[in-house]
């Protein structure tokens, strides 16, 4: 009898205390998850963008100066253009201008009879050229500035527009780059613009000589 | 007048562009070369006025063809070639992938621009292109040509077609077809003559070499075939030469 009761009371106790512990266990299992971890695991890599670098090879600007264009005088020129640096030696350069023509000197002592009309007069010009920095130096600017600089070879082809018609040019010259600054440079160029013109009934070719001064930034 | 505005409007974007990298961030590299040479200019024979050593860190400013203007930690600025640049490191001690152009820059390229120079029907033509490749081999092109001969002036606008046979060799032939406009203009010394407009097709042939950096040389000759208005079309062979640059 003694022995049953006692089966019992272990029993009981066992079962209770499984169940107790089970509940404590869960109460523990709840606890964690709610809780936050202890040590926070800080894996988060920083995304690092490097900055990119300026490349800077493309050169825009613009030009004024003097182009004697045969037969019509010396007039003022103004112009623009654009330069793709290929490598430290070739660039590719895009230019364009425009001037105003003046009289022949037959028509000013003939006094009447005029060549060509106002619009014709006009001498507009654009030019593909493939130019070569033969000569990069310095300029010493008193004992303690240097300026870079660059002496260039450069010729090309192109459409000049004078006379009522298109005329195929083909236009070579120097020029030098001076760079007071990484991005600013001062031009100084001398170009021959060649075409053949048969204005005057026989067919010759045309040399129109060109000075000009300019200024281009680098970007 | 128009085009003089369009060239100052680019000078204030290129003065804009230069004076807003005043405040910006440079990249910076660790020398593992020996040392590196900073030359006073981009370009051959610009002296060497100072050197800096293995380990220490420099800015890279900007690039102008194959130089870059560095600043090294004690604030000297000058022009490196990229060849001592290809073996310094970043600061998380990787190798510097330095931004080079090359053949696989000019395989996966998009745009392209060219001019082209040579002769059409005997007068002296400009050509000048805009393309877009879009795939290895095809490539779409709009021509706009200009002919100056010395009896009438020409000016031609196509679309073409062009299948590129190799795409990866250096130098590969192509194949073209296009159709377009042209205009005649007679030249003005000519007595009783009328501008005019005319439809035509074009089939060519070509080379393409891939040269350096964005260079590319491309020669190539076409037939043109001109729809007139007259009882005969007219068949014009153009041959030219020239460069193009792609993006």
């Amino acid at each position: 009898m003694e022995s049953r009761v006692l089966v019992l009371f272990l029993g009981l106790t066992l079962g209770v205390g499984g169940l107790t512990g089970c509940a404590r266990d869960r109460l523990v299992q709840a606890a964690d998850s709610t809780q936050p971890p202890v040590i926070e695991p800080d894996i988060e890599r920083r995304e690092i963008e490097p900055p990119r670098i300026d490349t800077e090879d493309f050169e825009v600007g613009i030009l004024a100066g003097q182009i004697s264009v045969e037969d019509f005088g010396v007039n003022t020129v103004l112009g623009g253009r654009f330069a793709y640096h290929v490598t430290e030696g070739f660039f590719v350069e895009l230019a364009a201008g425009k001037a105003d023509t003046e009289l022949t000197s037959f028509e000013r002592l003939s006094g009447a009879a005029q060549l060509l009309t106002d619009s014709e007069r006009e001498y507009s010009y654009y030019n593909v050229s493939l130019g070569y920095n033969i000569f990069p130096g310095e300029h010493f600017i008193g004992k303690n500035r240097a300026i870079n600089t660059e002496t260039y070879v450069i010729g090309g082809v192109g459409k000049t527009t004078f006379a009522g018609d298109d005329r195929f040019t083909v236009n070579f010259g120097i020029g030098m780059r001076v760079m007071p600054l990484d991005w600013l440079a001062v031009h100084g160029d001398i170009r021959d613009h060649v075409f053949d013109i048969d204005l005057l009934g026989q067919e010759k070719t045309s040399h129109n000589l060109e000075a000009t001064l300019g200024v281009t930034f680098f970007f | 007048m128009r085009w003089v505005l369009l060239v100052l409007t680019l000078c204030q974007f290129a003065i804009a562009g230069n004076a807003a990298g005043a405040e910006r961030q440079y990249r910076e590299v660790t020398i593992a070369d020996p040392f590196i040479e900073l030359h006073t200019g981009p370009g051959r024979g610009y002296p060497i006025f100072f050197v800096a050593e293995r380990g220490e860190d420099v800015e890279l400013l900007m690039r102008r063809t194959e130089w870059f203007k560095v600043r090294v930690a004690r604030g000297e600025e000058g022009w490196v070639h990229f060849e001592q640049l290809t073996t310094t490191l970043n600061p998380d001690g990787e190798p510097f992938d330095l931004p080079a152009l090359g053949f696989s820059d000019y395989a996966a390229r998009k745009w392209e621009v060219g001019a082209l120079y040579g002769d059409f029907g005997g007068a002296n033509v400009i050509g000048m292109y805009g393309s877009r490749t879009v795939t290895p081999n095809l490539s779409g092109e709009i021509w706009v040509s200009q002919a100056l001969g010395r009896f009438s002036d020409n000016t031609l606008v196509t679309v073409d077609i062009v299948h590129l046979m190799y795409p990866d060799w250096r130098a590969s032939p192509y194949f073209t077809l296009g159709a377009g406009v042209i205009k005649t203009v007679p030249k003005a010394t000519l007595v009783a003559t009328i501008d005019r407009t005319d439809t035509l097709a074009l089939v060519g042939a070509g080379v393409r070499v891939y040269l350096t950096r964005r260079f590319v040389f491309r020669g190539e000759y076409k037939t043109h075939v001109v729809f007139t208005s007259r009882d005969d079309n007219e068949e014009v062979q153009e041959w030219k030469a020239g460069f193009s640059f792609f993006f």
